[in-house]
């Protein structure tokens, strides 16, 4: 059975994110780091190989820049990792991208070890979605289970899982089948760091490049230029009104009773 | 029935109780509609459907289409995506739109891969131009905004950020026609189960929270979010809490504001304690107004605030929290 783990780069999230000039997206020197919320499900892949002694594969599609989140996960502990990608797939819509992971997981999974579990963090930070997560799962045929807290049981042989997933409501107890999509939490575990000699060992690995034809799919099709949805332009954030305004007082409890009469006064109460 | 175009909206709902995000999608799905010059449907699926079609109606929906059926009295991906595709595949409306909560981002999801059609997700304005959907969308942790545009000609597909959008007003008077259509899947075709199901604690949930008191480090410990409780309890507030005290065990992880916690954007964000980091500020900035209360004047809170104060937190708030209750009368 393989586990495959969806990852790719995005801005530190530390990182200053501007449109510059020209209307495209610039984050200054900061660095590149894997989506954070992947720290969890790569660690989490890596628990799962631990305890059930499945084979692990991370994958992005992604340009060059994303080779590194590949990297990392091959150095935190993941067997195999698979980069797809060709020139035009640059401003893909979420489905165009479910597409092309759904056909990369499926040819992954007829690698000899079927793929019985694909895991997502719980978002993108880049696009702020989760669009594709549940798309995928849709392509393969698959259910989802967003938002999972903890994989209480998973059984490969048997094909079945059981996890707590966290709603707005409260936590929920759900059961499936394998294979499944999850995209998981932070609560999900403790996530794992590379050490330094797998870093370098990692940086040594020569990844597999695939293309849409090397996946089955018509490139045109999944062009960001057949995209359903298009990006049409990149805006910065509206500045705040004006500056904070600091309520002044002789103690605390004058401040507190001149701040409560300043909000009721502007109506935000 | 012969295919017809129109605007669907989808209610999102929990133990037959719909999210208010459900009517600010009935709301848009109005002004959409009307722009299109098409009928307003809303769906309605799972518990308590037919009176929550009323609902929708009076809150703008020309007329409603539900199912109540015992698969579907718990949210589940396969039967609900599968019922939401026969209705767009039989009705192929022109836009489908949901509020993007939990249920709504992956229901939609679903169903416009199975349509194969575009999906605008999580969005905060929206409008038609020319039969196609022109929206914005925050991306890079809402750091930037991006103008999106689907397909004029085809079904699209749109979730809309909770809280972006004005509840539309209801009106009691307002009637429409409910259908009651079949379920899709049968119960053995669907192979999840929901086993269990335990409430959170907070009553007021941070996605739907009009006003939010958040804790950061500022607040020392667990016992330090008892104030922070105190005047949520007082304003029908939410508990928040910047990732630095989950990580340190004083409040569940339920409760975290911020890059890898909820995105919120209440009317009022009190941010008590908090220093702001720029991965706080990914989770709260579109709030409407924020105060900040923390004891160094130089917190970066205090640039993204437009009231602060600068003291001793546990000084301030319990006099906050004497001050509302006398101005609110509780």
């Amino acid at each position: 059975m393989n586990v495959v783990v969806v990852t790719k780069n995005t801005p530190d999230t530390a990182a200053r994110v501007e449109v510059n000039a020209s209307g495209a997206v610039t984050w200054g020197d900061a660095q590149l780091v894997i989506n954070p919320w992947d720290e969890y499900s790569v660690t989490e892949a890596v628990l799962l190989k631990e305890v059930h002694k499945v084979k692990t594969t991370v994958l992005t599609v992604g340009a060059d820049m994303h080779i590194d989140a590949l990297k990392q996960g091959l150095a935190i502990g993941i067997d195999e990792a698979v980069r797809v990608w060709e020139a035009g797939f640059e401003g893909q819509d979420s489905l165009a991208y479910a597409t092309v992971l759904a056909a990369a997981i499926r040819k992954i999974g007829a690698g000899g070890d079927p793929v019985g579990l694909v895991i997502f963090g719980r978002e993108l930070i880049d696009t702020v979605s989760d669009a594709h997560i549940f798309q995928v799962a849709r392509k393969l045929g698959w259910t989802a289970f967003g938002s999972v807290s903890k994989i209480q049981a998973i059984d490969f042989n048997a094909k079945t899982i059981r996890v707590e997933r966290m709603l707005e409501e409260g936590k929920q107890v759900v059961s499936g089948t394998l294979p499944c999509v999850i995209s998981v939490l932070k609560e999900i575990n403790d996530p794992r760091y590379p050490s330094f000699i797998n870093i370098r060992k990692a940086s040594k690995a020569t990844i597999p490049l695939w293309t849409a034809a090397d996946i089955g799919l018509d490139p045109k099709a999944v062009a960001g230029s057949a995209a359903k949805v298009k990006t049409t332009a990149y805006h910065n954030l509206a500045a705040r009104a004006g500056s904070v305004q600091l309520i002044e007082g002789a103690n605390e409890t004058e401040k507190a009773q001149k701040l409560v009469a300043r909000l009721i006064e502007e109506k935000i109460l | 029935m012969s295919p017809v175009s129109g605007v669907f909206v989808w209610v999102d709902q929990f133990g037959g109780k719909a999210l208010p995000a459900a009517w600010e999608a009935i709301g848009v799905g109005r002004g959409v509609a009307d722009s299109l010059g098409v009928p307003l449907t809303a769906l309605v699926f799972g518990q308590a459907s037919n009176a929550l079609a009323q609902q929708a109606i009076q809150y703008g929906a020309d007329r409603a289409l539900t199912c109540e059926d015992a698969t579907l009295a718990d949210y589940r991906l396969e039967p609900y995506a599968a019922l939401l595709n026969k209705l767009v595949a039989d009705h192929t409306p022109n836009v489908v739109l949901a509020g993007a909560t939990s249920r709504g981002r992956e229901l939609l999801a679903a169903a416009a891969a199975d349509a194969n059609a575009g999906l605008l997700p999580d969005v905060t304005e929206l409008r038609a131009e020319n039969g196609a959907l022109i929206a914005t969308h925050p991306v890079y942790a809402g750091k930037v905004l991006s103008t999106l545009s689907g397909a004029a000609g085809e079904t699209q597909f749109a979730t809309l950020r909770t809280r972006a959008f004005p509840l539309p007003a209801m009106n009691p008077a307002r009637t429409g026609e409910i259908t009651n259509v079949p379920p899709v899947l049968s119960a053995d075709q669907i192979t999840t189960r929901v086993e269990s199901f335990e409430p959170a604690k907070n009553e007021v949930s941070l996605g739907d929270a009009r006003i939010i008191v958040s804790g950061g480090r500022g607040v020392g410990g667990a016992e330090g979010f008892k104030p922070i409780r105190e005047l949520a309890d007082v304003l029908g507030a939410a508990v928040g809490a910047s990732r630095a005290t989950v990580d340190a065990g004083w409040i569940p992880y339920a409760s975290q504001v911020g890059q890898t916690g909820r995105t919120v954007s209440p009317d009022l964000y009190i941010a008590v304690g908090i220093s702001g980091a720029i991965q706080h500020q990914a989770g709260m900035r579109s709030a409407k107004v924020i105060v900040a209360i923390n004891k160094d004047p130089d917190a970066p809170i205090f640039k993204l605030a437009q009231y602060g104060i600068v003291g001793d937190l546990f000084k301030v708030l319990p006099a906050l929290t004497q001050a509302f209750r006398e101005k609110l009368g509780k």
